[in-house]
């Protein structure tokens, strides 16, 4: 079937194009190039005053594994202030804070997006992130392994084990764990914690190991680019949540040397101790030397008020927070020598003074940062807020009197401790399709998608102009996943199934020998058992997986 | 006859992934590191390969269509057992969808024990091999450990080495309320666990009295429930005082009403240590015939634990309203399906409603069901995931043997499509 998107308003960041009426060719699930004369278009959409960019990319989002189904499991209230009802063509569900899986998809997809990436996969419960993965459609996924914490690479860093010991360690866990990226979770902090500390600075030595933070980041992000993975080392930082962090987070950009690493949910790590609340902003800053270091990516995890539940790998941060648990209840768990989790829920209050600033950070960040191919649109779903309130938020970069008009309403006193009202910057279409489509794409290095060129997969979708872009992006026309029209009107109106991008880099095989013999005397569970296998994403006949090379 | 090796386990909870098991054709011996829960369980012959409609053989897809036709008019059909691996439970939720049924884990009001405090205020858990390396004092509360899982010590206590504990053997095991019923508790070097027995039914307030001690509460009387104040007051002490002490419970074991609320208080003892300069976590036992895998593939689907209907449409979780035996004793209930491909003696809970029983093979009824599909077990018939008792390790099960029987997730998935072809939707 060939399909034409014609007369539309194409925003192509990948191919520069940017605003240009454009007609695009869809076939056999790609785009094509426009077909011969004769050549039968078997079906057209006028898409005159239509604005049209690829389907959007959530480049850090969680969507799979086991603390996302704590988090669930823990608010049942809030999944009966949401309840999804089946339809013809959907499954049933709930949503709000933590949606279920189905839900996930639909919604995700009704907003414009066509993948998401959990950035947070213990390699021990990494066969339950893909299981979690594998119940949302429409959506491509893919997840990032989280080391760092694992007693096996701090015994390696202990006993000096060498670089390439360490890739190989590297590259064998993301084949083993099906991922396609590295993440670092408050380097060490997780696994420091099971030895009862309760902070862990940039430079402090984990208590057992004598390991530090700085000797972990330096190690795992130089394995990630030694072994050509696209995404740099994504890494949720030290001290999160802790006023004054801005100073370890600007130390953890200066201190990589240059390598490429992503710092993400970079908003709970720029905080400042200034005013009589001694909790100010450090953005200004933060963005300074995002700007300055061309190695360095972030994505926001923008705050949003309202109910939220906060998951995260950092059991030991989230420990530390528990106390503004709300409703006051909550989840530690130490896992497997392996890494940890924390599950806390939030109410997030514009007039709570350290929530309120919380959001003016987020927003003074992207607004500051110049470079829209470093930056990322998210909100640490659920951590700062919901997905679903990524239209809200887009309309907060683009509308600067919107923005002023939610600035007047926050906590007075964060009113005054943020530059928000003298910043006139207001994102393009063409920035927001960077942020949420090309720029993500190129970043975890996803070959033939975040494009509309032919070749690309016909991840599309299409909205109405309007001047209120929260409406804009709520309600995308129609979304098309590999040619196939999933929603329109803003309704899904057919569901499929999305495929898991991994990225298989070489190790020399005998890292094995090491592993076993740990795997056997300390771990609960064989080697050859902890492996995922491809059939097990792909052997329901709903699952695939699309391999990207490594430079 | 082959022999497999690295055999992992659905059935002990504890994820033991070390058997060996010798393939006769259709015959299993497990020849290394079986136990009394697992050796059984693999063992068991097949009887039924065909299913059967009121008592007569038929293939699956008449089966399925009987099944499909007993589903299609029902008002409140109850899906119970759910005793299966994910792939059977992803489809079990699906045909649960799409009639309107009502789901509910056969071990759900022992697992409600747990959810109910995790609900309510949460906790701080640990997992196996974080006992494995670290604990250096296992507190076991109301159950018999070795009973639930005969090789828990030797494979997470008194392991040889240990990472972070310099002498296994040297770690203490202290039970309250229930005593063992063996010595797999005592330690390698001759010394046996530490017992401190009451009655099932006084734990709530023994464990009232050990947490009012750890945070430094003035308790006046001398004994509670037979046990000595001081003796507690010891307990209280050595919690305190291990670098690493795990807490463990069943949640099934303590049977008397309201246990939630003595879980509860044990999960808010163990945050109570964590603020005094220590280390100290939770491990609730579970992780047998599914229960975990219930909870969890019915929690990423639904948001809600496996004791959920879908009658309106959408899921909705009841703890106490959605109790199957409850739906069935108040006649709300109209038809059972009994999902069990974990063991054969585990029957549907009535034969008074009109009955489609997807069930291990080598099940037997004394009365027979409307619909029979005898199905593989995941682990032994077919490849499949479960979860472990500490509900992060999904263990990838295995296919051991040819015996042609469809998965649960085969048979529901042939009675889910013969509905859409009568279109019930």
């Amino acid at each position: 079937m060939l399909i034409k998107l014609t007369g539309g308003t194409v925003y192509d960041p990948a191919a520069g194009v940017d605003g240009k009426k454009q007609d695009i060719y869809i076939q056999d699930g790609r785009i094509v190039k426009k077909p011969v004369k004769d050549v039968q278009i078997d079906k057209e959409y006028d898409l005159k005053g239509k604005v049209v960019m690829s389907g959007a990319i959530d480049m850090h989002t969680h969507i799979g594994g086991g603390k996302g189904n704590i988090a669930r499991t823990l608010l049942p209230e809030d999944h009966r202030q949401d309840p999804v009802a089946r339809t013809e063509c959907t499954r049933s569900g709930c949503g709000h804070a933590m949606p279920s899986t189905f839900v996930t998809g639909y919604r995700y997809a009704e907003m414009g997006y066509t993948a998401g990436f959990e950035p947070a996969v213990l390699p021990v419960n990494a066969r339950q992130a893909h299981m979690e993965m594998a119940d949302i459609p429409i959506l491509d996924k893919g997840g990032y392994a989280m080391l760092g914490s694992d007693d096996y690479l701090l015994r390696m860093l202990t006993a000096k084990k060498d670089q390439k010991a360490v890739n190989d360690y590297v590259a064998w866990t993301m084949q083993a764990a099906k991922a396609i990226g590295i993440k670092v979770v408050n380097p060490g902090g997780i696994n420091a914690f099971k030895f009862n500390q309760r902070k862990l600075e940039l430079d402090e030595q984990n208590s057992h190991y004598g390991v530090t933070p700085r000797q972990i980041l330096q190690t795992l992000a130089t394995a990630v680019k030694e072994l050509g993975v696209s995404h740099p080392l994504h890494v949720h930082g030290c001290n999160l949540g802790v006023p004054g962090n801005m100073e370890t987070t600007l130390d953890t950009m200066e201190g990589i040397g240059g390598l490429p690493m992503h710092l993400t949910h970079i908003q709970f790590h720029s905080y400042g101790t200034e005013g009589d609340f001694k909790f100010s902003s450090g953005a200004a800053k933060i963005a300074e030397a995002v700007n300055k270091h061309k190695n360095i990516t972030i994505d926001v995890g923008q705050v949003l008020f309202g109910q939220t539940v906060t998951a995260s790998g950092d059991s030991m941060r989230q420990h530390a927070n528990h106390k503004h648990a709300n409703p006051n209840k909550w989840v530690t768990m130490d896992i497997e020598c392996d890494a940890g989790c924390g599950v806390v829920p939030f109410r997030y209050r514009d007039q709570n003074f350290v929530n309120a600033l919380q959001w003016a950070i987020g927003l003074e960040t992207f607004l500051l940062v110049d470079d829209p191919w470093r930056i990322f649109l998210t909100t640490d779903h659920p951590n700062g807020a919901p997905f679903t309130s990524y239209p809200h938020l887009i309309r907060l970069l683009m509308d600067k009197t919107f923005r002023n008009d939610m600035l007047s309403r926050i906590h007075p006193e964060a009113q005054k401790m943020t530059t928000l009202a003298s910043i006139d910057r207001e994102y393009s279409l063409q920035e927001i399709a960077i942020m949420t489509r090309a720029g993500a794409a190129k970043l975890i290095g996803l070959q033939d998608r975040g494009g509309l060129s032919p070749g690309n997969w016909a991840d599309i979708t299409i909205y109405t102009d309007n001047a209120d872009r929260e409406k804009m992006f709520e309600k995308p026309d129609y979304v098309f996943k590999d040619g196939d029209l999933v929603v329109r009107d803003g309704k899904v109106i057919h569901s499929k199934w999305g495929t898991t991008h991994v990225v298989k880099p070489d190790f020399d095989p005998s890292v094995e020998k090491g592993l076993k013999d740990y795997f056997d005397r300390y771990l609960t569970m064989k080697l050859g058992n902890f492996k995922i296998s491809d059939d097990e994403i792909t052997e329901d006949g709903r699952g695939s997986i699309t391999v990207h090379p490594t430079t | 006859m082959t022999e497999i090796t690295e055999v992992p386990s659905p059935f002990c909870g504890i994820g033991t992934d070390d058997l060996t098991i010798q393939v006769d054709g259709l015959a299993l011996k497990v020849t290394a590191n079986g136990c009394a829960v697992n050796t059984p369980a693999f063992e068991q012959a097949i009887t039924d390969t065909s299913p059967r409609v009121d008592g007569k053989e038929v293939s699956l897809e008449v089966a399925a269509k009987k099944a499909a036709g007993l589903l299609k008019d029902t008002q409140l059909p109850v899906i119970g057992g759910c005793a299966t691996d994910v792939n059977g439970m992803r489809a079990l939720l699906a045909l649960a969808d799409r009639v309107g049924a009502v789901v509910d884990n056969m071990n759900f009001s022992a697992a409600r024990n747990n959810l109910l405090t995790l609900q309510d205020s949460g906790w701080m858990n640990t997992t196996l091999a974080e006992v494995k390396n670290r604990c250096d004092l296992l507190l076991v509360v109301g159950t018999d450990l070795e009973a639930f899982a005969p090789r828990f010590f030797e494979r997470y206590l008194w392991n040889k080495e240990a990472m972070f504990v310099d002498d296994t053997a040297s770690r203490q095991v202290i039970y309250l309320g229930k005593a063992p019923s063996g010595n797999a508790s005592t330690s390698p070097n001759g010394q046996a666990a530490k017992v401190l027995t009451c009655a099932d039914a006084d734990l709530p307030e023994v464990i009232a009295v050990l947490r009012a001690l750890v945070k430094g509460q003035p308790i006046q009387a001398q004994t509670v429930a037979g046990i000595a104040i001081a003796d507690l007051q010891t307990l209280a002490e050595q919690l305190k005082a291990a670098r690493y002490s795990v807490v463990t419970w069943a949640a099934g074991a303590l049977a008397f009403r309201q246990a939630e609320l003595t879980v509860q208080t044990l999960s808010e003892m163990i945050k109570d240590i964590n603020d005094m300069n220590t280390r100290s976590s939770g491990l609730p036992l579970g992780g047998k015939e599914g229960d975990q895998t219930a909870n969890q593939v019915c929690g990423w689907t639904t948001g809600f634990p496996a004791r959920t209907r879908f009658s309106r449409g959408y899921p909705e979780y009841d703890p106490f309203l959605n109790d199957a035996n409850a739906l069935i004793a108040n006649d709300e209930a109209d038809a059972l399906v009994w999902v069990q491909a974990f063991n054969a003696k585990a029957t549907p809970p009535t034969d008074h409603l009109p009955t489609i029983v997807i069930g291990r093979s080598g099940m037997t009824f004394a009365k027979e069901p409307a619909v029979f599909i005898p199905v593989g077990t995941p682990g032994i018939d077919h490849a499949g995931h479960a979860y472990r008792m500490d509900n992060v390790v999904a263990i990838r099960l295995k296919k051991l043997r040819d015996s042609g029987l469809p998965s649960t997730a085969d048979a529901l998935h042939a009675i889910e499509n013969a509905l859409r072809e009568m279109n019930v939707c």
